[in-house]
């Protein structure tokens, strides 16, 4: 598995000016989140309040679904459950199908692109336009999101420029930032005027109030659910907390760690449909129930979705995220992938990791994601046979000092090979970027042992 | 050095390995023999001290997991990294050490978010900026220049079996660092980690450019050669 992700890094994302512009765009938004975070005197103290009101949260999390559903449903919404990808994508379509809905708008949602809901609808005639603008660029360009709030970082406006000129009404050659969202805006607004539904993710639902709250930075959300007379809102069952004065903490710290914003630009709370329109709310579980009952890694299940831990990771900004081939990349999603993600791949990815702790000392919500990669890597990250019997025999040296000396002293006489690439050479990984250095003649146990007696003379 | 501070310093030749790189490997029945061994081997010591951080580190946060909480604590209580055990148990930053060269810092990333050696970049809020345990022993080195590096506390890329397992995402991270430390203008680098050190060192022996690794007890021992 691991072998395949640094493949597909170096196929994706080939170094040269692609991979220099690719960090150089993701760690500017580590360092905006840096400066935010620096301008709250109480960022640190919001942290620590935030994980423990997430963890209230996900405890009580069965009562806060059922208080959510009552509220929701007095306030005029229906709200539907869904037990994974399938049913979700089922139960939007009997929606949307019900009510002869042929096009449908929609804003960012990272849980409809873990479930597949757009290849589904599309495949059923449905024609479903992204409307969030990175959203749009990916979409267009038949590829998914290779970042959860930033689905197009990948693309420079050269590539976007390009595009545009191909697909919508742009002259070639135009890589101007306004003038490329201008084309967008009047290409999306002619699908929001003519949308029959508007699809949209959810960032928290209160369970006291029964609202869903929706964070965007474009109105586009806004925009979809002010429009077509029927909003589907999908959601998974983790982001219910009990109060919206808690809202309060959760938006601060969301807009500094995802851009560094201190606010996002729209932040919509909806309790119940307009009039004359419909609000439906999908819940979905897709694998959260089994992670709530992991006492070991429950507490992922606290993430608010803000990217920090993306941009901060020095594997992720040189792989790409596409790379991970799933459809929440980074630290986060390597600790997501093994319970939510369903394949063996997936399952391997905490082993993309250096382990350098850098996520789990940015993540708003103090998910102590570096520790959580280390305790799958135990229990869940498939190990091969290789890799077991090589642990079995490093182990047995290690367990035997006399061993150990004499490998030691093996590995010294064997160096100058061992330094030079042939076929089968166990450093090969290792040679590939790198020369192994002289080694310096003796061991420190040697070393050791010649002082004490030169002493003892 | 250790002596000349006033240690009483043994080596007992039956330790091998705190078992760190089959704890992140998920190969979790010989890190627990590893760990065993480990604590048997220093169970008599007043203190252990350990010139690697993410050794460590391993002893301070994982073995609570191989050995129980009790245990755990008691052996990591005893066990400090070479230049927090001299800053926080010596009581003193400053060895008598001279080197008296351009030196860049690798804020080597278990030392410093897991024990605390320096203050990571990601902390936030107003705490007071102070000066880490590492860098104020470097401070203390006679006629040494500390040379500032862009993303000072940026990974390195080695991550022990990572770079084995991706091998071109670590020497992407690991040639980026040192294009950073290159930058800075410091003919040596530093830190507390040797397999940092190793790794940055072999992609300076294949690139042929950046600052010479060196470990901070060779530094802190230097009475001026180099």
């Amino acid at each position: 598995m691991s072998a395949a992700l640094d493949r597909r890094a170096l196929e994706l994302l080939p170094a040269g000016p692609r991979l220099v512009s690719h960090d150089a765009a993701v760690f500017a938004l580590r360092e905006k989140r840096d400066a935010a975070g620096r301008s709250e005197p109480d960022f640190e103290r919001l942290r620590d309040y935030a994980r423990e009101a997430k963890a209230h949260a996900l405890d009580h999390l069965d009562g806060n679904l059922e208080r959510f559903e009552a509220r929701a449903t007095a306030a005029g919404a229906v709200v539907h459950w869904a037990e994974d990808a399938p049913a979700l994508n089922r139960i939007v379509h009997e929606l949307l199908d019900a009510r002869g809905a042929r096009s449908v708008v929609k804003s960012k949602s990272m849980l409809t692109e873990e479930c597949g809901l757009n290849p589904y609808l599309e495949s059923r005639g449905i024609e479903v336009v992204d409307t969030d603008l990175g959203e749009r660029i990916v979409q267009l360009g038949h590829e998914p999101p290779s970042h959860i709030i930033m689905p197009a970082i990948h693309r420079t406006r050269e590539d976007i420029g390009a595009l545009f000129a191909r697909e919508l009404d742009v002259p070639a050659g135009e890589t101007d930032p306004a003038r490329l969202t201008e084309a967008a805006r009047r290409h999306l607004r002619g699908h929001f005027l003519g949308a029959d539904a508007a699809i949209t993710g959810v960032n928290f639902a209160v369970a006291e109030s029964g609202t869903i709250v929706v964070v965007t930075n474009e109105g586009n959300a806004d925009l979809g659910m002010s429009l077509p007379p029927l909003h589907i809102a999908c959601l998974g069952i983790e982001k219910v907390i009990p109060r919206v004065a808690d809202l309060a903490v959760f938006l601060r710290l969301l807009a500094r760690s995802a851009t560094g914003q201190p606010i996002s630009v729209y932040t919509s709370l909806v309790t119940g449909p307009r009039p004359g329109a419909e609000l439906h709310v999908v819940l979905v579980d897709n694998g959260r129930t089994r992670l709530l009952a992991d006492e070991q890694h429950r507490r992922a299940l606290g993430c608010i979705r803000c990217g920090a831990c993306l941009n901060t990771c020095p594997v992720y900004r040189r792989a790409g995220g596409y790379a991970y081939g799933y459809a929440i990349p980074g630290p986060i999603g390597a600790v997501l992938a093994p319970a939510l993600g369903g394949t063996d791949e997936r399952r391997g990815l905490p082993l993309a990791s250096t382990l350098c702790g850098s996520c789990s000392a940015v993540c708003p919500v103090k998910i102590d994601l570096h520790e959580q990669l280390i305790a799958w890597r135990a229990t869940d990250v498939p190990r091969g046979r290789r890799e077991r019997v090589l642990a079995r025999i490093a182990a047995a040296v290690f367990e035997r000092p006399a061993l150990y000396r004499i490998a030691g002293r093996a590995a010294r006489w064997v160096w100058p090979a061992v330094s030079r690439r042939w076929p089968g050479n166990p450093a090969s990984p290792w040679l590939a970027a790198r020369a192994l250095p002289a080694h310096p003649g003796a061991s420190f146990r040697e070393r050791w042992r010649a002082c004490v007696r030169g002493a003892d003379r | 050095m250790l002596e000349r501070l006033g240690c009483t310093v043994s080596f007992d030749p039956r330790q091998t390995c705190c078992g760190q790189p089959f704890v992140t490997t998920g190969a979790r029945a010989e890190a627990v023999r590893l760990a065993r061994a480990h604590a048997s081997v220093f169970a008599g010591a007043a203190a252990v001290v350990c010139p690697s951080a993410s050794c460590v580190a391993t002893v301070r946060r994982r073995y609570a997991d191989l050995l129980g909480a009790d245990q755990a604590e008691a052996l990591a209580a005893r066990t400090f990294e070479l230049g927090e055990f001299i800053v926080l148990r010596l009581g003193t930053s400053d060895v008598g050490a001279v080197f008296p060269h351009r030196v860049a810092l690798l804020e080597s990333c278990h030392g410093l978010r897991e024990l605390g050696l320096g203050r990571p970049s990601e902390q936030l809020g107003s705490v007071v900026d102070e000066v880490g345990i590492t860098e104020r022993l470097l401070r203390g080195v006679t006629g040494l220049e500390l040379r500032s590096v862009s993303r000072r506390d940026e990974c390195c890329g080695f991550g022990g079996a990572f770079s084995v397992g991706f091998p071109e995402l670590s020497a992407r991270i690991g040639r980026d660092k040192l294009r950073a430390l290159a930058e800075s203008g410091a003919s040596f680098v530093t830190g507390t980690d040797a397999s940092c050190l190793l790794h940055l060192d072999a992609l300076r022996a294949r690139e042929g450019f950046g600052p010479r690794a060196i470990h901070l007890a060779e530094i802190l021992a230097s009475r001026g050669g180099a």
